[in-house]
């Protein structure tokens, strides 16, 4: 959805009242430190294999722009070969069930104008390729009123102004929720504009992802860093404390990624799991407090469907009564989608959801970069920049080049 | 989706906050999720709205608070490296530069 300002570093005219913003990030992408870092992961790798007594030592991000900065940065080639970082659920887009999508393209056949975020604009629902209308961007070609905003406030000064009855597809992580509750909770969202809440909850999900990983356990977490700026540090102490998994909250930059993995390691060979909040700058133990309290005014936690997985419990938002007014599915009568209805929901070949759980890399799908690329998306994987699948089609992870690479002991 | 931006806040007004992700052009995002905010505020906004604002009561302290916390898991590791017998590295506490990448 959101697209990087172009150029925060280097750039002729850049304002120098932003210069603390560029001093960070110039100093966390520094090649100097980042050598250091890496020599020390490496030196620590083997410390930790033995310690755990298995190897490669994964180690998980569960957020998909970590999976960008691991992935555009090439963080992967810098690892010793102990070590293996693995994507996680951290695509709310990914996830996002196709019965949602449906409901979106519906209304906006029937003239509802639909307001998406971008990531959500080429998102497949259940419909057949080449057959049905698949998106809600193949809607909009067919005739649907469908407009991409930024944010929720777009969307109400759009309806504000020409009072046409629209929905807000409301997706995302914990991140995304008070950009929904903030408007609800103040009262500012017009009559004519309704929200369908399709939020999840990421604990939940990571919970479900260690119970997948059964074999070779997942050993490391890299906890999403934005999803904490609203839940907090707090809310990853179950990691450590039920599972027993070194867990560092961490930044969006390459030096932030290295000295989540650094710590992962160190914790592994010292044999005592910690969390660690690598992001202070950002992250506090509480969170956001005021985020909290919007979401939970006008939200309660449900159990949800999660695309390709099924029902995951208390892993979802929905409004609360008293907030029906700008509830989608009472304003429209749309019916909640059930575990007792909920069918496999990914298009036949498609391995997303063992992307999504990380069992599965974007190079195993035999889709992947064959019929399924970000331009013409087959699976949800591909949609989202957020997508491990989209992701890696952008920037080159895994696949043949890697393996020469290594057969050849460059990487 | 959950792609988080630093701005600096330009203005307040009430449930808007106009902000500058260091490019120059002013954006107005959401407020409502963050108390007293001000001008000058060192802020993440995600989908349109500020999310948190930034630690460290100014700039330098921002910056020196993260270059502690560079070095002191440095540190950490290293002694942990030393506890086992592994030789000292080369480059050993070097003060956390900056400016190339």
């Amino acid at each position: 959805m959101a697209e990087q300002p172009a150029g925060m570093g280097g750039v002729p005219g850049y304002r120098p009242e932003a210069s603390v913003l560029r001093d960070i990030e110039s100093m966390l992408r520094s090649r100097s430190l980042v050598e250091r870092i890496v020599e020390k992961i490496k030196r620590l790798a083997p410390l930790a294999a033995r310690r755990v007594g298995q190897t490669p030592i994964k180690i998980m991000d569960f957020c998909g722009t970590h999976e960008y900065t691991v992935t555009h940065y090439g963080i992967r080639s810098l690892m010793p070969p102990e070590v293996e970082i693995v994507a996680g659920p951290g695509c709310p887009v990914c996830i996002t069930p196709a019965y949602y999508v449906d409901v979106m393209i519906k209304l906006s056949l029937e003239g509802v104008r639909v307001y998406t975020y971008g990531d959500a604009y080429k998102l497949p629902g259940s419909g057949r390729r080449g057959r049905d209308i698949r998106s809600l961007e193949e809607a909009r070609a067919a005739g649907g009123d469908v407009v991409v905003v930024y944010s929720v406030l777009d969307a109400i000064k759009m309806a504000r102004e020409d009072d046409k009855p629209g929905v807000f597809f409301a997706v995302g992580f914990e991140t995304t929720a008070p950009a929904t509750a903030s408007p609800v909770v103040a009262g500012i969202v017009p009559k004519n504009l309704a929200i369908l809440n399709v939020h999840r909850l990421t604990p939940p999900i990571m919970r479900y992802t260690f119970e997948t990983h059964r074999d070779n356990p997942i050993r490391g977490v890299i906890a999403p860093g934005h999803v904490s700026t609203i839940v907090g540090a707090k809310a990853w102490r179950f990691v450590v404390e039920e599972y027993g998994i070194p867990t560092v909250v961490a930044g969006f930059e390459p030096v932030d990624v290295l000295l989540a993995i650094l710590e992962i390691l160190r914790q592994l060979a010292e044999g005592k799991p910690r969390l660690v909040n690598e992001y202070s700058r950002a992250v506090t133990w509480e969170g956001n407090v005021k985020a909290q309290r919007m979401i939970e005014e006008c939200c309660e936690v449900v159990d949800a469907a999660w695309r390709g997985i099924g029902f995951v419990p208390r892993s979802g938002l929905a409004f609360r009564d008293k907030y029906r007014e700008v509830d989608a599915l009472h304003q429209y009568g749309i019916k909640e989608l059930t575990p007792e209805e909920w069918r496999y929901d990914l298009p036949p070949g498609c391995r997303c959801a063992e992307v999504t759980l990380g069992i599965a890399k974007p190079t195993d799908c035999p889709l992947f970069m064959k019929t399924c690329t970000p331009g013409t998306p087959y699976g949800p994987c591909m949609v989202s920049s957020e997508g491990a699948c989209a992701v890696w089609a952008r920037f080159g992870g895994g696949g043949l080049a890697e393996e020469i690479a290594r057969s050849l002991g460059i990487m | 989706m959950c792609l988080g931006i630093p701005a600096e806040v330009k203005e307040v007004r009430g449930h808007v906050a106009v902000v500058d992700f260091g490019d120059g052009v002013l954006r107005e995002v959401d407020a409502g999720a963050i108390e007293d905010l001000k001008p000058g505020d060192l802020v993440i906004v995600h989908a349109g709205v500020i999310i948190e604002r930034l630690k460290g009561r100014e700039a330098e302290e921002l910056v020196r608070n993260i270059q502690e916390f560079i070095e002191e898991l440095e540190r950490r590791a290293e002694e942990l490296a030393r506890l086992y017998g592994l030789p000292e590295a080369g480059a050993g506490a070097a003060p956390v530069g900056g400016g190339e990448g």
